[in-house]
């Protein structure tokens, strides 16, 4: 399977990452490659096989529902690019 | 002073033949003079070293404290310091100073060990050269010319070149283990679950795992006593008492029953290579262990499924860095959609952008079962393939990595070729096992590392086989040359 510079358009958009576009032919190459290396894959005889997300098939702990985070907003927005009255600022979203 | 393992450091703190003051000026005086050969450390935190030595020294005097009181060590800068920057090698996070410390630098800090700074790393970890740090690549104390490995290789090169006595680092695919053999120093990465992941920058959290890197299994065994705990805050964190790893190093391999994986020994490994692990594991043969051919067929699956699985949970991790909160901003954002991207876009580097992009190709809708779901599917194949095994082994052993460190630039162009440098770690990872790597020869002059792969929550046996093996060998104890001479 190859993939496009279309595809890899697409795939950047929904990244929300700018691509170069003198670097998009590279990108599409490299990536090309790479998945021409996880496609090995497909030819793993895999039926039946229960799919596995943790090494110990633990699941999530529960914890009691009570308040364990102190207000630390002013520590918290001193790494904000940028803020204003404890908010953080964006460009206008809603006109 | 520099010269001392962690272990007798220790001891000499506690004989009074130095204080932590004075060895921690010592290693910062040769952070200043040698480090800019070899890059390792992206932040030097001299004054609150300083001060950190001078409350340990209280604490020596006052007798009862831990072993690791008053210790020079250094953190990956992948883990959150309060106050000082975490940078995790990448401009994204160039000016992000952490306002809370990691589970892990908490429990060195509880116990007193001394922090030097941050080390260089491979950016959010990504890498296996330290070729993708947004401050330039640590060079090989070994062969300045060549890589140091990576991700951690910062925390490796700092051990190699005596610029700290152990570091703190993290293993996603062989993060600990490669540059450890690379730069031929001692590495151990934990049993999936048992180091705290709270506070260390995430890159596939199903993956990741903290760990040591020091200059013997011995000092391997000291800082993961600390390092290892449950903790409430990291949710995949496991419950399970932590063994005193410094008692269980005596005791002898006679009877230890060690798996020898054909799938290791095959195409893609260095003949010479080779010939230093086949000997090491004679070494062992000959202490009373007995060798055994295994087969772990599922072998060849491990880097493709790690290539989906990864970049998967990357391109989720990552996406919390949108130029908002915290992090690289761009300048004059037309709108919010430009915000995030061109952020992201000039806050990330090459090979970061690459795997959120195919994380991102592999969770879209309509390839999820192709991709994520089979990875999965094989990560189970790659399971059972090593519980077969540990039916009838102890611990099983092969290579680190396919060849000794390579010059810069030698994979650059080619992310493929990069990847496979992980070919005979990145298992260990998707099946959540505990592996270590330690200095088993020499290529060329420069280190192989032999790997230990063992059963979870066997790290106690395989820091005592390793720690039994370094009591018939020097390798641990080679240095570079060029700081042999060094007085």
């Amino acid at each position: 399977m190859t993939i496009s510079r279309h595809d890899v358009e697409q795939i950047a958009h929904l990244a929300r990452l700018a691509i170069n576009e003198e670097t998009l032919n590279e990108t599409t190459r490299s990536l090309g490659d790479v998945l021409n290396l996880v496609n090995q894959l497909q030819n793993a005889d895999t039926d039946g096989v229960e799919p596995m997300a943790h090494p110990m098939d633990a699941v999530q702990r529960l914890r009691e529902d009570v308040v364990t985070e102190h207000n630390q907003q002013e520590q918290l927005l001193k790494n904000a690019p940028l803020t204003e009255q404890g908010l953080f600022l964006v460009p206008r979203v809603v006109d | 002073m520099h010269r001392l393992t962690l272990a007798q450091l220790a001891e000499g703190l506690r004989q009074r033949q130095f204080s932590s003051e004075e060895l921690t000026k010592h290693y910062l005086d040769r952070i200043k003079k040698l480090d800019q050969h070899y890059n390792s450390y992206i932040t030097v935190t001299e004054e609150s070293a300083l001060q950190q030595a001078r409350q340990a020294d209280k604490r020596l005097a006052e007798g009862g404290a831990p072993l690791l009181c008053g210790i020079p060590i250094a953190h990956k800068d992948i883990f959150c310091t309060e106050g000082v920057r975490t940078s995790c090698g990448s401009r994204m996070l160039d000016n992000f100073i952490s306002p809370y410390n990691a589970t892990v630098v908490e429990n060195l800090i509880n116990d007193g060990a001394v922090m030097l700074g941050k080390t260089n790393m491979d950016e959010f970890a990504m890498g296996s050269s330290n070729e993708t740090s947004y401050y330039g690549p640590v060079k090989n104390p070994w062969d300045t010319n060549c890589v140091p490995g990576g991700s951690s290789g910062g925390s490796a090169a700092a051990v190699a070149a005596m610029l700290a006595v152990a570091t703190t680092a993290t293993d996603t695919g062989g993060s600990i283990r490669q540059p450890a053999a690379l730069c031929g120093v001692s590495g151990l990465k934990p049993t999936y679950g048992r180091v705290s992941r709270w506070g260390m920058i995430a890159f596939a959290s199903s993956l990741d795992q903290a760990g040591p890197i020091a200059r013997s299994a011995e000092d391997l065994a000291i800082m993961l006593n600390s390092m290892a705990s449950f903790d409430p805050k990291d949710s995949t964190s496991i419950d399970r008492a932590v063994p005193d790893y410094h008692t269980h190093l005596s005791t002898s391999v006679k009877g230890l029953r060690i798996g020898v994986p054909e799938e290791y020994f095959g195409e893609g490994l260095n003949p010479a290579t080779a010939t230093v692990i086949q000997q090491a594991l004679k070494e062992l043969e000959s202490m009373g262990a007995s060798l055994v051919n295994i087969r772990l067929p599922h072998t060849p699956l491990a880097v493709p499924a790690y290539y989906v699985i990864a970049p998967a949970e990357c391109s989720a991790n990552l996406s919390r860095f949108d130029g908002v909160r915290y992090g690289h901003r761009c300048d004059n954002p037309t709108d919010l959609e430009d915000l995030y991207k061109r952020s992201r876009g000039e806050g990330f580097g090459d090979e970061v952008k690459r795997r959120i992009l195919v994380g991102t190709y592999a969770l879209s809708a309509g390839y999820y079962d192709a991709y994520y779901r089979k990875a999965q599917q094989v990560r189970r194949l790659i399971k059972q393939d090593f519980m077969e095994a540990f039916e009838s082994v102890d611990v099983i052993m092969g290579p680190t990595s396919p060849s000794p460190a390579f010059a810069f630039g030698a994979k650059g162009d080619d992310p493929v070729a990069m990847y496979l440098e992980d070919i005979f770690t990145i298992a260990t990872n998707l099946a959540g096992l505990p592996g270590l790597s330690i200095p088993a020869g020499l290529v060329d002059n420069k280190p192989v590392g032999l790997q230990m792969i063992g059963n979870y929550f066997d790290e106690a046996l395989l820091l005592n086989a390793a720690h039994q093996f370094q009591l018939q060998t020097d390798w641990h104890q080679r240095h570079p040359s060029s700081l042999e001479e060094e007085a």
